[in-house]
This record gives structure tokens, sequence and C-alpha cells, in this order.
């Protein structure tokens, strides 16, 4: 096994023994890029001297030997989280030429525990897509099947990991952005509580939906992860002030006297016929290994995605008023002010970006605003309601993380309608704040693609999420499995 | 109130959003726009009396920090992303006249 193929607490152990250099091991990542990045277009950009001088310093410095829990280790980036010197262009053509000035909270943390943060992911332009089909620079391919979406809007996260181009990734989760491709390209994809990790640095779509979280190839991985990126930060305001556990003591605790409940509204009548299968499996599985299963009901379900695509994207008309061409990126010339603002946004937006700026907008707007988005708000209380009854029954939820597997491109564009029903099991998790992970849980037969189950805790309950997620995963080999191409 | 059954008027939101849109592209999400108001128009199903809205998931208030001056950071390095600067300032079109 090349070390690019490694979980970080394998290779955290090889360097730890000095089976290897982290230098080694940055190497073989940007080995394995290379041969395959052409095809997959999981990276938008590689700073390849930047990314090796790290791993020196690592090596020189001893890092790994003093204890650090990530030091060595190749993290890739979304390309929506600020690293300083580097591009950070959110795979939109508005923020052309802009190089980050700062570094992200969460990535500061990284380094602090000695990961080499490397790369720029690619994703749907600013983190609006289920497909990463929205970047401005291209879609990326599922490395399970090729013709076919790795989802979004992290699919470049999600693929670099499924791939072994990187040992790990950070993505963004605002209606289901990390969980559903980790979902259909078979990797551990975790979102945190709202406010348990800091979005400062985060280029913000909806502000009372994102954060920030991890792809990695298993679940004690997502542990060290979390460990290493949660903590209150006095750069964002939203950011909670609460200590952060050791999440890998969550880890093999298995399933007794565990309640899981399954919602009734998520398995509904024409869902895809193997997802439902497998899915139904994966709770048998638990099930089997000690965990009391029971049903619950989330009433408000069906109003999710009406709700997000109201909030969601008011949030982001307000967040993205600021690419305007006048302080970086693009900037194109027009008559006046006004006219050079019109110009710019139309020219550097996509299709996708610009739909939903405007959706947002008229919800917002004199006339509309009690009608949109404070009736949404109002129906979020009751979605969150829906949860907290919920917990009462049971320590942890189960669903499908999404309905299919990952389909083919083109397929949903046609239809923005039918792109944003496919977040309908992600979404609600964001409304109400919560923590989630989706966890790899089988394959459709033919062609061979991922199904993901999605596991959902109480707000700061990442514990019992992890402890669900890991007892599973140690009872089965999904995670595995690596895609063929 | 909602006028959803009226023609959703493209432009004149565009304005609102400074968003310049070809005369395609307003066609487009006029209709694509349409479809998605008449997906959220099930929200009125619901009853909401007496429900307060949630803005903020996991609540917090008055978030303060104490109001002390400190450095705002390096000004040069902002100003190289700017797409004009001159004299440690962001160039941009008149907006007052």
């Amino acid at each position: 096994m090349s070390l690019n193929q490694l979980t970080i607490h394998e290779l955290r152990d090889k360097l730890r023994r000095g089976e290897c250099s982290a230098r080694e091991a940055m190497q073989a990542t940007l080995d394995r890029i290379r041969a395959v990045d052409g095809k997959l277009h999981a990276f938008n950009h590689l700073d390849e001297a930047d990314a090796l001088k790290q791993a020196d310093a690592i090596d020189k410095s001893g890092a790994a030997k003093n204890g650090k829990s990530l030091a060595g280790v190749p993290i890739a980036i979304k390309d929506v989280i600020n690293v300083e010197g580097q591009p950070c262009r959110c795979s939109s053509k508005i923020l052309e030429g802009y190089i980050s000035t700062y570094d992200a909270t969460v990535i500061k943390k990284l380094k602090a525990e000695g990961a080499i943060v490397f790369g720029r992911a690619n994703m749907d332009e600013f983190a609006m897509g289920s497909s990463t089909e929205n970047s401005a620079f291209g879609a990326t391919k599922n490395p399970w099947d090729l013709t076919r979406i790795p989802g979004g809007s992290s699919g470049g996260s999600a693929a670099a990991v499924s791939a072994d181009e990187c040992i790990a990734a950070l993505g963004s989760d605002t209606g289901g952005s990390i969980r559903q491709p980790a979902a259909l390209c078979s990797n551990v994809g975790f979102k945190p509580t709202y406010g348990r990790v800091s979005r400062f640095g985060l280029v913000a779509f909806a502000s009372s939906l994102d954060q920030i979280g991890s792809f990695t190839k298993d679940v004690e991985d997502a542990a060290l992860m979390l460990r290493a990126i949660s903590g209150h930060d006095a750069m964002d305001s939203s950011s909670v002030n609460r200590p952060v556990p050791d999440y890998t003591k969550a880890l093999s605790k298995g399933m007794r006297g565990k309640r899981l409940g399954l919602p009734k509204e998520y398995f509904i009548e024409g869902m895809d016929k193997e997802v439902e299968a497998t899915v139904r499996a994966a709770v048998d599985k638990l099930a089997s290994l000690g965990a009391e299963i029971v049903e619950i009901s989330l009433p408000h379900s069906e109003y999710a995605v009406a709700v997000y695509y109201i909030i969601a994207t008011a949030e982001a008309s307000a967040n993205l008023a600021r690419f305007d061409g006048m302080r970086y990126g693009l900037r194109v010339a027009g008559e006046d002010v006004i006219d050079t603002y019109g110009k710019t946004r139309g020219a550097g937006f996509g299709a996708e970006v610009k739909r939903r700026i405007i959706l947002g907008t008229y919800a917002l707007s004199s006339g509309y605003y009690d009608a949109y988005y404070l009736r949404a708000q109002k129906v979020r209380t009751l979605m969150k309601q829906d949860f907290d009854e919920a917990f009462k029954k049971c320590d942890a939820i189960l669903t499908p993380t999404s309905p299919t597997a990952a389909f083919k491109f083109g397929e949903k564009t046609e239809d923005p309608l039918q792109m944003y029903l496919s977040d309908v099991f992600t979404i609600p998790c964001n409304l109400a704040g919560i923590c989630g992970v989706s966890i790899p849980c089988g394959f459709t037969k033919q062609p061979k693609l991922p199904i993901g189950l999605q596991i959902l805790g109480p707000t700061f309950g990442e514990e019992i999420v992890l402890q669900v997620a890991h007892a599973y995963e140690q009872a089965t080999a999904w995670h595995e499995e690596k895609p063929k191409f | 109130m909602a006028k959803s059954q009226e023609q959703f008027d493209v432009k004149y939101v565009a304005h609102l959003a400074r968003l310049e849109l070809s005369e395609d592209e307003q066609k487009k999400l006029a209709g694509q726009l349409a479809r998605i108001l008449e997906h959220v128009e099930q929200l009125k199903k619901l009853d909401v009396t007496d429900v307060p809205p949630t803005a903020h998931a996991v609540p917090m208030s008055n978030v303060l920090r104490k109001d002390e001056a400190r450095p705002s950071g390096d000004n040069a390095k902002y100003l190289k992303n700017a797409p004009k600067e001159a004299r440690g300032l962001f160039i941009m079109p008149k907006i007052v006249e």
C-alpha cells in the first residue's frame, strides 16, 4: 500500500515510528494526483512546492514524534476556505486573481496540529449545488463511475479522498454539501453542530446554516479531524463557547442500550429500491449489534426543501453582495458604479448563483418578506421542534443520506427543482442546527455505486453520532473498498 | 401577501440585486423561479400562528467583545487583490456627484 492510500491514524502511526517521512507521504500524494487528476478534476489548483515545503518543515521539527495529532498528514481544502497565500476562488469567475490574505481559523488549527494543508478542491460555485456541475472550472468526476457526478457542493473534496489524492479533506455543508458527496463517493462526511466549528475564513453562503466539516476514509479519522477543528473562536460570534471533548473516546463503545430512530417520513413511496434495501440492511446490522430501533416521526419533513430554498437563498443574496468588483476579483467596467456592479456580477456569477440571488432577493423584498422569509423561519421552528421531540425517544436518527446513488452528468440540470429535491434528507439537519454524518453502507449492483447511511445526532451530540458510526463501520467492510478507474 | 400568480418581475429583482441579466436569462429565470415558488407555496398550508421565527438554530445573543482598539491588519496585503488601487486606496467609479 502506498502512503497516500493510508488513513490519518495509519499514517500518523508510521510517521511516529519513523517508518516514513512527511515528505515521502506528501510526495506519494502528489504523484497520485499527477497520475489521476487529469481524469477526475478534483483540484482547481495545486501548489506542489508549498506542500513539500510544509512537509519538510514537519520532518525537520520532529512534530510527528512530539504528539501533534495530525503531523505530516496531507489534507485537501475545499476552494471556499481561506488559506493565506493560496487562491480562494469558490469555483467562481468573480474571484479571479484573488489570493487569500489570511488563514481561516480551521486552517490555523490544522496547522497547529502539524497537518499539511494543500490544494484547492473543486466545488459547486459558492457552494450552491448538489453535483459540482456548477463549477466555473468544469465538473469533478465520481471515481466510482467517471460518467457520474461526485455529488456537491464539496464534490472535489469527496472525490479526492475516495481516490486517495489526499488523506483527508475539509468541506462545508449548508444543506448537505459534505454528507451527500460523502455518500455518493463512499467516504465519511461529518457535519458538526452549528457553532461547533468556527466559520471565520469560510466564504459565507448562508450564515445560519453553514458549517465546516471533514471528509475522511474512516470514522476514527473523522473523530481526529473533529477534535482538531472544533472550538470557540472570538472571530466568529456564532461559534459556541463549549469545551471540545476528546472525540476519539466516543469510539469502540458498541450499541448496547442505544435507541436509534427511523423517521417514517424518510422511507417513502417511490424511493430508489436499492437505496432503501441497503439502508434497511444497515439498520438491521445496527440492531444485531444491540441497538433498539424505534419508529419516530418528523412530521414537517416534506417542507424542508421549500423552507431551505427561501432561507438559504435569502441569506446568500446578502452574503454575495460583497462581490461587486470593487475590492477584489473581477471588475467589468460600466457607465457608472451601479452599471459596474451589474456588469461585473452578470459576467462573474454562474447561472445557479444568479438564480439563487434573484430568488433570495425576492423573498426579502418589500411586500414579500412576511409571506416568504418570515413564514419560512416559522416553519424552521416547527422542524426544529420535530427533532427536539424525536430525540426524546431516541439517541440518534438513521436515514438514507441521498434518495438515489450518483446520477449521470446533465441528468438534473434542466430542472433546478429536481436538483433541489435531491437534498431532501440532508437539509433538515442544517435547518435544525444539529450534527450528522454520512458513512458508507453498501453499493448499487450495476453499475457499482456507493450508498450512504446518514446518522443524525442532537445539538452537540457528536459523540453519539461517532459512537453509532464507528460501531457500524467496524462490523462491516464497506470503508475498505476503493474505486477502480 | 404573495403575488406569485403574477408574472415574476425578474428585471426589477435583478436591479435590486445589482445583477445584469440578458433577455434570454431573464426569460429562463422567470420560468424556473415560477416553478420553484409554486413548490414554496405549500408553506402556506401550515398554521404558524404563535410560532416564533428561528433566525439562529443555536440561540445566542449579545456576543460582544471588549471595546478595545487593536490593529486591523496590513492594508498593503489587502490592496494586492484590488482591481484598481493607488496611494493606499481602492479606486472605484464615483458614487456621489
